[in-house]
């Protein structure tokens, strides 16, 4: 289902997404010591180039990364093929990304 | 030990692609019998119009290969005793493959994806050259030699389930051969090896899920094989940067 | 269609990578949502945090930080087989992926209890 591009797309994403993985994680173990509230997370993130930049890059990598993923999955176990594997592709691409870039506006603008 | 009964009770596909059923014969067991023998029986004894293939009977040849109890095996070296539940067996024929009839897949579609792969020699002299000389413990050709005994049963082919899901996966077998022929210092064309296992059945659709080592009869390692071809095509990625 | 028997160690690896990257994909959207609430509806926000403190939500958060875990390490895994050839350990690497999932969501999971 993957030709040498698609693959190389999906490894490179995930080398991206790795170290933000677990930076992410560490995060969360962090932020949980007791509980989360709006303040502490805005706290954090807002007015931040450094977490603009960690989950900008973050969004922009696991669409790339779900889409394609989910893209041979829809294939393999859902027989959806040509034009409407494309589009559907795509479109899980681009609707991660705007959800994601909305989130990331939302907690690193200031 | 635990005793066993006399007899096999054994359940074989019978009928084409389009009209499949199940039909049990009683057979006797042996001490040592192995699955093909026991569909031998059948034919022999119960209903010569059952259809099955074999050839050399000692895993040579690669023809015999059907799903017992749900397991793809070579049937002529598969013990009864190995695979028996309970005094039964299912014998059908090879999964991912269309059915001629009864246990006789139809392997048009794995050798027409071995020709798809590429697995073919590219000369890199003339027969006027004088023999190339290969030293048995360089590295590349220990890698070749791992793969070579590859007896074409299709046993990997009908293990993977990335073959069930996706119709133009060339499959284990025919990327394993690829791979060989890659590491083959006789071959002269390793681009066009590569270019031919990176379309989209090639070697990147494989998941390494394992199944293919995990059953073949001779204990070859295919996933590592197609590992080596996903390697060997990012390192061409960044070489050439297409 | 009949099935061959499936349960070696590396299919469940890769049975295990699917699912997880397919919850993790299924998830995302839901996050996103929720962390944009910061942007349109702050009182949202809060009051949605206050609802993921109960211990059912809490348990779910803890399955998704190991589904993120394992499908990173074991995505990890895969990577080193092909292209750093550690072929032979496997199943073994499999494992340890697992194990190290299971050890950071307990980390989470020590936080939060």
């Amino acid at each position: 289902m993957l030709n040498l591009k698609l693959y190389m797309l999906q490894r490179i994403s995930a080398l991206v997404m790795l170290p933000l993985v677990l930076g992410h994680i560490a995060v969360m173990i962090y932020a949980a010591q007791g509980g989360l509230s709006a303040a502490e997370i805005l706290g954090r993130t807002q007015g931040s180039l450094f977490w603009f930049l960690f989950y900008g890059t973050f969004v922009i990598a696991v669409s790339i990364h779900a889409a394609i993923g989910l893209r041979v999955i829809l294939y393999e176990w859902m027989g959806i093929k040509d034009f409407k594997l494309e589009i559907l592709s795509w479109g899980i691409c681009l609707a991660l990304f705007l959800l994601g870039a909305r989130a990331v506006l939302a907690v690193t603008w200031s | 030990m635990k005793s066993r009964s006399s007899t096999l009770q054994v359940k074989v596909n019978r009928g084409s692609q389009a009209d499949q059923y199940f039909q049990t014969f009683d057979v006797p067991a042996d001490d040592n019998q192995t699955v093909l023998d026991v569909v031998s029986w059948i034919q022999q004894h119960a209903d010569p119009t059952l259809s099955y293939r074999f050839s050399c009977r000692v895993g040579m040849c690669g023809s015999c290969a059907m799903m017992v109890n749900g397991e793809p095996r070579w049937t002529c070296r598969t013990h009864v005793k190995k695979v028996v539940k309970a005094d039964r067996l299912t014998i059908e024929p090879l999964r991912n493959l269309p059915v001629i009839k009864d246990l006789a897949a139809d392997m048009d579609p794995f050798f027409d994806k071995w020709v798809a792969a590429g697995g073919r020699h590219h000369p890199s002299s003339t027969r006027a050259d004088p023999i190339a000389k290969v030293d048995p413990t360089d590295k590349a050709r220990v890698t070749a030699d791992a793969s070579i005994e590859c007896i074409n049963c299709a046993v990997c082919y009908a293990a993977c389930d990335t073959v069930a899901g996706n119709p133009d996966y060339l499959g284990p077998a025919a990327l394993q051969r690829v791979w060989t022929l890659y590491n083959d210092a006789k071959d002269a064309d390793k681009f066009s090896l590569l270019d031919q296992v990176s379309g989209m059945g090639g070697c990147h659709s494989c998941h390494s899920m394992g199944s293919c080592t995990h059953y073949c009869p001779n204990e070859l390692d295919p996933m590592s094989a197609i590992a080596g071809l996903k390697r060997a095509t990012a390192r061409s990625f960044f070489k050439r940067g297409d | 269609m009949m099935r061959p028997a499936r349960a070696h160690p590396l299919w469940l690896a890769y049975i295990l990578h699917r699912i997880s990257g397919i919850i993790l994909a299924l998830f995302l959207p839901l996050h996103f949502w929720v962390l944009s609430l910061a942007l349109t509806e702050p009182a949202r926000l809060d009051e949605f945090l206050t609802f993921a403190e109960m211990p059912i939500v809490k348990l779910a958060e803890i399955g998704l930080i190991f589904l993120l875990a394992v499908h990173a390490f074991g995505g990890v895994r895969l990577m080193a087989m092909e292209w750093l050839p550690w072929s032979a350990p496997q199943k073994t690497l499999a494992a340890g992926a697992v194990g190290v999932a299971f050890f950071v969501s307990g980390a989470f999971f020590l936080q939060v209890i």
